[in-house]
C-alpha cells in the first residue's frame, strides 16, 4: 500500500543571528518512517528538528498534513531535578483528564508505581521513558526524538531503542530522531537525512555508503549493522 | 490588641502568604533574585508617592509596571536573559530613586511599615493577595514546564510570552504589597525565604507550594507579634523569622 505523505518541505533556509544555519533543505516524509537526522555537532540537527516544530523563523516551506499532532521528547532538562516533584505531577502538568495513562506507561515499560516517585531520584534510564511516555499523551502520529541517549548508560541505551521500534509498530507513528549514534541508522531507520548545513543525502540507510560518511564526519566512521532480534 | 494592630497583622498574613505561594514558582524558574531586583524598582514610584501624598503601594505598582513592561518590551526584542535586564534596570531604579525619595521617609520606603495600614489599604491587600493566589493557581503548571523547557512547554501549545508576562505582572503586584510592609530592601526576602525553607524539606510540587505559603504566612504573623512584644521594626522581624525557618528546615533537608 502507498502511505501517504505527511510532510513536505521545500527549499527551506534557516539563518539564526545572521549566520546560516540550514541550507536549502527539500525532502518529504510518508506516514509510519523512521527518520534519523545524522550529521557531526554543530549541523543543524536540533535546528531542523525546531524548525519543523514551528519554533524559528524560516524561508521556504514546510507542509504538515492538516491537524497533524506531534509529540516531542527533548535533548535534556537540566533543571528538572532541582525541583521536588512527583512523577505525576509531572504528568499533570499537561494531562488533559486521567486518560489511560496505565496504558501509555505499560507501553514504555513502566509500572505506574513510579508515580509517587521524585523526578529527582529516578535513573536516567528510567526519566527517558517517562518523557516518551508524556510525548505520548496526546496520542501524536509524530514523535520527535532529539539525542535520545544522551546521558543514559549503553544497556538502557539499547532498550530506548527497542523501545521506539516497539512504540513505532504499535501506534503507526512517524518518528524523528535525531543522533550520532550510528548503528540506529542501520537498525531503526527508514530513511536518513545526512546533514551538514546542506543536505548531503536523504536515502535509505543501505545506500549510506562510508564516502558519503566520510564527507559527513571525516575519515574513518564505518556503518556497523545489526539486527533486531 | 489594638484595632490597628489586628488590621496590620491579617493584611500582614494575606500578603505574606501570597508572596510565599509566588516565591515557590519564582524559585522553580531559578528567579530567587528577581523579586529582590524589582523591590529596588519600586523606589522610585514609593518616592513620588510620597512627595505627591497618594499610596506608596499604588506608586510602587506604577513604578514596577513601566519597569516589567521595559523588561518584557527588551526582552522579546534582545532575547537577552531576563536576568541581565532586571539587573540593570534594578540599579537605575536604586540611584533614580534615592534621589527622589524625601529624607525622612527614606528608612520607611527601604525597610517597610506596616503599623501604618488604613482600613482601606487592607482591604485592598488581602483582595489583591487573594487574587494573586489564584492566579498563581492557574499559571504556575504551564511556568514549571517552560521552566523546565521552553521547547516542550511550546510543543504543548503553551504560549510562552504571554504566560511570561502574566507572571512578571503578578510578580510586580506581590512587590508593591509587599514594599509596604518590609520595604523595598527586604521585599525580594519576603518572596524567597519561605520557598527556599519549604524546598528543603519537600518531596513533590505540593508540598513545596503549599508550605511556601504556610511558611510565608508563619514568618509574618511571628515577625509581627515579636515586633510588638519587643518594640521592634516589623519588616526585619519578619525576614528575620523566616531566616529562622529557613535555619530549621536545613535539618530536614532531602
Amino acid at each position: 500500500m502507498e502511505r501517504k505523505n505527511i510532510l513536505k518541505v521545500e527549499n527551506l533556509s534557516v539563518e539564526l543571528g545572521g549566520e546560516v544555519i540550514l541550507e536549502n533543505l527539500s525532502f518529504e516524509v510518508r506516514e509510519g518512517e523512521a527518520i534519523t537526522i545524522l550529521g557531526p555537532n554543530g549541523a543543524g540537527k536540533t535546528v531542523l528538528l525546531r524548525t519543523l516544530l514551528g519554533f524559528l523563523p524560516h524561508s521556504g516551506k514546510i507542509e504538515w498534513e492538516e491537524k497533524i499532532k506531534i509529540g516531542y521528547v527533548p535533548q535534556r532538562l537540566p533543571f528538572i531535578k532541582d525541583i521536588p516533584m512527583s512523577v505525576g505531577e509531572f504528568f499533570k502538568l499537561k494531562m488533559p483528564k486521567e486518560t489511560d495513562i496505565k496504558e501509555i506507561l505499560n507501553s514504555v515499560g513502566l509500572k505506574d508505581d513510579i508515580f509517587k516517585k521524585r523526578i529527582g531520584d529516578l535513573s536516567s534510564g528510567q526519566f527517558q521513558r517517562i518523557l516518551v511516555a508524556r510525548a505520548l499523551i496526546s496520542n501524536p502520529k509524530v514523535l520527535f526524538f532529539d539525542e535520545p541517549t544522551t546521558g543514559v548508560d549503553i544497556g538502557g541505551q539499547e532498550s530506548i531503542y527497542n523501545l521506539l521500534w516497539k512504540l513505532k509498530q504499535e501506534r503507526n507513528l512517524t518518528i524523528f530522531l535525531v543522533t550520532h549514534d550510528l548503528s540506529i541508522v542501520s537498525s531503526l531507520a527508514t530513511r536518513c537525512i545526512c546533514l551538514n548545513k546542506r543536505m548531503l543525502c536523504y536515502s535509505i540507510p543501505k545506500e549510506i555508503t562510508s564516502d558519503r560518511l566520510s564527507q559527513l564526519y571525516g575519515e574513518g566512521v564505518k556503518l556497523y549493522e545489526h539486527s533486531h532480534d | 490588641m489594638s484595632n490597628e494592630f489586628l488590621l496590620s497583622l491579617i493584611t500582614g498574613i494575606f500578603i505574606g502568604g501570597a508572596a510565599g505561594f509566588l516565591g515557590f514558582l519564582m524559585l522553580t524558574k531559578r528567579m530567587a533574585l528577581v523579586g529582590d531586583a524589582l523591590g529596588h524598582v519600586a523606589l522610585p514610584g514609593m518616592g513620588l508617592a510620597l512627595l505627591l501624598g497618594f499610596d506608596t503601594s499604588l506608586g510602587a505598582f506604577v513604578s514596577l509596571l513601566l519597569g516589567v513592561f521595559l523588561i518584557w518590551l527588551i526582552e522579546i526584542r534582545t532575547s537577552l536573559p531576563m536576568e541581565v535586564l532586571v539587573g540593570v534596570i534594578f540599579v537605575v531604579s536604586l540611584a533614580v530613586g534615592f534621589l527622589i525619595v524625601p529624607n525622612p521617609e527614606l528608612l520607611e520606603a527601604l525597610f517597610g511599615n506596616i503599623s501604618k495600614v488604613s482600613f482601606n489599604m487592607a482591604v485592598v491587600s488581602i483582595v489583591f493577595s487573594i487574587l494573586i493566589f489564584f492566579a498563581i493557581k492557574r499559571i504556575y503548571p504551564k511556568m514549571i514546564l517552560a521552566g523546565i523547557s521552553e521547547d516542550l512547554a511550546r510543543s504543548e501549545g503553551i504560549k510562552i510570552k504571554k504566560q511570561n508576562l502574566i507572571y512578571l505582572l503578578l510578580i510586580a503586584a506581590i512587590v508593591a504589597l509587599g514594599v509596604k510592609i518590609v520595604g523595598t530592601l527586604l521585599v525580594g526576602a519576603l518572596v524567597i525565604i519561605p520557598a527556599a525553607a519549604a524546598r528543603n524539606f519537600s518531596k513533590n510540587l505540593k508540598e513545596y507550594s503549599l508550605g511556601s505559603m504556610a511558611l510565608g504566612v508563619l514568618s509574618c504573623f511571628s515577625g509581627i507579634m515579636i515586633s510588638k512584644v519587643f518594640n521592634l521594626p516589623a519588616g526585619p522581624m519578619i525576614i528575620l523569622s523566616s531566616a529562622s525557618f529557613f535555619l530549621i528546615s536545613l535539618i530536614f533537608k532531602r
